[in-house]
């Protein structure tokens, strides 16, 4: 079994293993992996090994190189990497190299992260298989004929392949959490604003957030904790501390209060629910006072968030018009230019939540849609506000089904938007979520248990996380 | 064109686009400054990179709330909004702006005649690039194509609103100089119309007095005073020959060509695109709390009605017209405190105004810099006859070009003032030199003055004051002698 994060940290730290080492461990598992499952769509052997060799060169000089010292990384396609093509798995960035790093790599790579390369994604993170990419879809690890879940499907399989113990992906409603959970691995969407979205392409900007995908509960605290904390160029950061994060892992949830949501347990199928169940009651043996709330808002979440998401994209969007950089259709005037290199550069599923959003927003109809959803936002909001009034941690199940077979659902764009239903809620309210897994279907396939607790709850959020970690059935390992 | 046909009334109300005078662009650390190579100051931001986000800029917030606090505005809670449309000079293909919560609300303007405009709303938004059409025929339709410089994309822009209050051309541009002189006094703006720093739009209908309100057209590209008289004037010319010939005026964006000298259809409402306005999710809502508040309201100085007053207070008796023209342009050109300072240090107030408004408002960059105590010597120099006017300019010239003493300045030029005794020496030569004239100017004939004092400055090198020597000539006659 390949080392943890902290374990391969430990050592580069002590020099006990080289960076360079590890790094070209997890290139050359991708080099003889990845054919078959298709999590990178780009792998950055040479830089990554220079940044190897100084983080060695680091500790030979006696200096420490962070806590994340020599630890290989996968970033979604979809964050900021200065001189490495940034494409969101979309033809209409070609081969755009931004100009700067996102916050989030600069802060890994202060860490001592080593990013070994970039993800496969749903195009612009609008997707929950992985399908919807310009590079052709990424494979399960677990079984190759079923998708990982998506937006951030490359980098929940980058994890569970073993190619590198941490990966970055972005979470708008469910794209680190879904695929975590089809992928059997750790993924967390952190509380809005505790992560810089400074330098992620938006998708829906009320919405988005950066978070870890781990081994790992531990690791997915140590990830967080380098990323996490305010940043001056994202206006929506929140200036508050750090909530504590790698010493909540093993706190345990003796006299926690934690409450089992109904709907996000019994419309579930059937394998999915009794694994929830079953971490609910793990938890009440592990000292947690555990029932069950009804929080009746939720149903309405998904149908909000199909309305607040696109119409959002419709408008961060509109600047891939051929003009300034990435594709070019060339047409006789701007307009013309502008739709032709749309039509070519987006695919299916972003022209649809494009059109759905644009129509949302438009004069006569945004108080029926838009104005509308905002307030079923609002009142599911309200609806968590409530729960937390009562317990610490609410639990529930983070996908209605186990991972679906690659091109079941790429017809029917309604059947993969409720791959959603579990996950959008803490979309909408904003507040941190955590899928840990917890067993498998019988096909063997992981099934994943979400945790969500209150904004900036994220210490209770990986204590009981960690408490799951610890209940879960040892199957589960690879 | 001077008036409307009788019965006939022209309602304007005006959009004013001030650029302010930040430092920075609205939402990152980019210059905002005129003038530089394209696309020299430009950042992801501003260029709307993918993953890029706004940081709004404080002090382009405190620079719209003193806009706000001088025109009697309320400063409120205000949201951002995106107000989506593609164009090529707009890197995000939306433009951020505030829509139904503006930082100002409400207030009002008095013009120097004592009209009242209502002031609807004042809210920030960021400007867009510029769009230069090359090739072809050089214009939209004609280009071969077309370059894009975003170095404004981005600027800090206060958007102005009047109500539809103004009711003549020469209302509105009496509007336009006391807000441009306003933004200027507050720090807000530059005010260079030339530079686009005020932008102005106009809605333009037109009425039976006392009537319903027309239907108005907007009319764009207003670049500067005499563009927003004349297409106004047009504008309403157009609409009355109109309605008089039985037709109804439509609602449509026109353009001002200022060429041809008319209002250009450009497109009409019904083909008006849809924004979709809705609040911007990467920003946070605008909350000034009232101690901001305050500290903005306790910056702001005189404003410049007070301003006028004080000039015109100094100035004693009742201004000519030419005074007042004089007044209003000093303050409008922020000059004001160098003719108050000029008179405290004992320049006579109508010459100090009269240079100001002449001389030093002629040298813009150097105004800044001219020592109102030096400036006050030169004057009384002038004004006691040492220095003569032409002379005394030359000095002025000097004093704003290099600064120094007057005096010494004047002596470098070959100004020495000349010693009464030696200037009635030469006076008395020249009378003698030409007695006919003399006999002409002693027999009344005031047209052979000039003639004389040219003699005495011809002798003198030019040294002696035409004024002084004027007076020796006067006083000479008067005595009879």
């Amino acid at each position: 079994m390949s080392p943890t994060a902290l374990e391969l940290a430990a050592a580069v730290r002590t020099a006990e293993r080289s960076a360079r080492d590890a790094v070209a461990a997890s290139i050359e598992a991708i080099a003889a992996g990845d054919g078959a499952i298709h999590a990178f769509v780009e792998v950055l052997a040479d830089r990554a090994l220079a940044r190897a060799e100084q983080i060695d060169a680091a500790v030979a000089a006696g200096s420490d190189p962070g806590p994340l010292a020599g630890v290989p990384v996968a970033l979604k396609d979809n964050l900021c990497t200065r001189g490495v093509p940034t494409t969101c798995a979309s033809r209409i960035l070609g081969t755009w190299c931004p100009p700067y790093d996102a916050t989030v790599v600069e802060r890994l790579e202060r860490a001592g992260a080593v990013v070994v390369g970039k993800t496969n994604m749903d195009e612009f993170a609008m997707g929950s298989s992985t399908e919807n990419s310009c590079f052709g879809p990424t494979r399960n690890p677990r079984d190759h004929a079923r998708v990982p879940g998506g937006s951030s499907g490359g980098s929940a399989a980058a994890v569970a392949a073993g190619f590198v113990p941490l990966a970055l992906g972005s979470d708008t409603g469910g794209s680190i959490r879904q695929p975590a959970a089809f992928c059997g691995v750790v993924g967390v969407k952190p509380t809005y604003g505790l992560v810089s979205r400074y330098g992620l392409v938006a998708f829906a900007s009320s919405l988005d957030q950066i978070g870890p995908f781990a081994a790992t509960v531990a690791d997915a605290a140590a990830a967080l904790a380098a990323i996490a904390g305010h940043d001056e160029r994202d206006s929506t950061s929140l200036s508050d501390p750090v909530p504590e994060l790698a010493a909540a892992v093993g706190r345990g949830v003796l006299g926690r209060r934690i409450g089992v949501v109904k709907e996000l347990v019994d419309g579930v199928d059937r394998p999915v629910a009794a694994r929830a169940r079953e971490a609910a009651e793990a938890m009440a043996a592990a000292g947690a006072t555990v029932e069950e709330v009804s929080i009746p808002q939720l149903r309405y979440g998904l149908a909000a968030y199909y309305l607040l998401a696109p119409a959002e994209a419709s408008s961060n969007l509109a600047r891939f018009d051929g003009v300034r950089y990435g594709l070019r259709v060339d047409a006789p005037d701007a307009s013309a230019m502008n739709v032709a290199t749309r039509t070519e550069g987006f695919g299916a599923e972003v022209k649809r939540r494009i059109m759905l959003g644009t129509y949302a927003l438009s004069a006569g109809y945004y108080d029926a849609y838009y104005a509308r959803a905002q307030r079923v936002r609002t009142l599911v909001a309200q609806g968590f506000g409530r729960a937390f009034a009562t317990f610490d941690a609410l639990l529930g199940a983070t996908t209605p089904t186990t991972a679906f077979a690659l091109a079941e659902r790429t017809e029917n764009p309604l059947a993969m938007y409720l791959s959603d239903t579990c996950t959008v809620p803490a979309s909408l309210a904003g507040i941190p979520a955590i899928s840990v897994p917890f067993g498998a279907d019988p096909a063997g396939l992981p099934v994943g248990v979400q945790v969500m607790a209150p904004a900036l709850g994220e210490s209770t959020l990986f204590a009981v996380a960690g408490a799951l970690e610890r209940a879960a059935p040892p199957e589960r390992r690879p | 064109m001077t008036g409307l046909p009788d019965g006939w009334e022209v309602v304007v109300g005006l959009e004013v686009h001030c650029e302010l005078a930040t430092a920075t662009k609205l939402f990152c650390g980019c210059a905002n400054a005129f003038g530089a190579e394209p696309n020299t100051n430009v950042c992801p931001v501003c260029l709307g990179l993918p993953g890029s986000l706004p940081v709004l800029n404080r002090r382009a917030v405190e620079l719209a709330m003193r806009i706000g606090v001088a025109l009697g505005a309320r400063i409120a809670p205000s949201v951002f909004h995106r107000k989506n449309y593609f164009y090529p000079d707009m890197p995000k293909d939306f433009q951020i702006s505030q829509y139904d919560a503006p930082i100002n609300r409400g207030g009002r303007l008095e013009l120097p005649d004592g009209t009242v405009v209502g002031i609807e709303r004042a809210h920030l938004e960021e400007d867009t690039g510029k769009t230069t059409h090359v090739g072809g025929t050089g214009r939209i339709g004609g280009a071969d194509r077309a370059l894009v410089d975003y170095n404004r994309a981005g600027v800090p822009l206060v958007e102005i609103v009047s109500a539809p209050d103004i009711r003549s051309a020469a209302q509105a541009r009496a509007y336009v100089a006391e807000l441009r002189a306003i933004l200027v006094a507050t720090g807000a703006s530059d005010g260079r119309m030339e530079e686009g720093s005020l932008r102005v739009d106009a809605n333009v209908s037109v009425r039976r007095p006392g009537g319903p309100l027309g239907t108005r057209c907007e009319i764009k590209n207003l670049n500067s005073m005499r563009s927003l008289g004349r297409a106004i004037e047009f504008e309403a010319a157009r609409q009355i020959a109109q309605c008089a010939a039985g037709g109804q005026v439509v609602q449509e964006t026109r353009h001002w060509d200022e060429d041809r000298g008319e209002t250009v259809p450009m497109r009409s409402k019904e083909e008006a695109e849809d924004y979709r306005y809705f609040p911007e999710p990467d920003l946070v809502p605008l909350e000034p709390d009232q101690r901001w508040q305050a500290e903005v309201a306790a910056s702001i100085g005189p404003l410049p009605a007070e301003r006028r007053v004080r000039l015109l207070h100094l100035l004693g008796a009742a201004p000519t017209p030419a005074q007042a023209e004089q007044v209003r342009s000093v303050v409008a050109s922020d000059l004001d405190a160098l003719v108050v300072a000029a008179c405290e240090h004992g320049a006579p107030a109508s010459l100090a105004l009269a240079r100001t408004a002449n001389e030093v408002a002629a040298e813009p960059s150097s105004a800044a810099r001219l020592d109102p105590a030096a400036f006050a010597t030169l004057l009384v120099l002038e004004a006691s006859g040492e220095l003569a006017t032409s002379q005394s300019k030359q000095v002025l010239a000097e004093l704003l070009a290099t600064g120094g003493d007057p005096a010494e300045i004047a002596r470098r030029l070959g100004f020495e003032p000349m010693d009464r005794g030696e200037l009635a020496g030469v006076i008395e030569q020249v009378i003698a030199e030409h007695p006919e004239d003399w006999a002409r100017f002693a027999g009344g004939e005031d047209k052979v003055r000039g003639p004389l004092i040219g003699a005495v400055r011809k002798a003198t090198g030019n040294k002696a004051d035409p004024a002084a020597v004027g007076r020796y000539l006067d006083e000479r006659r008067a005595r009879g002698s």
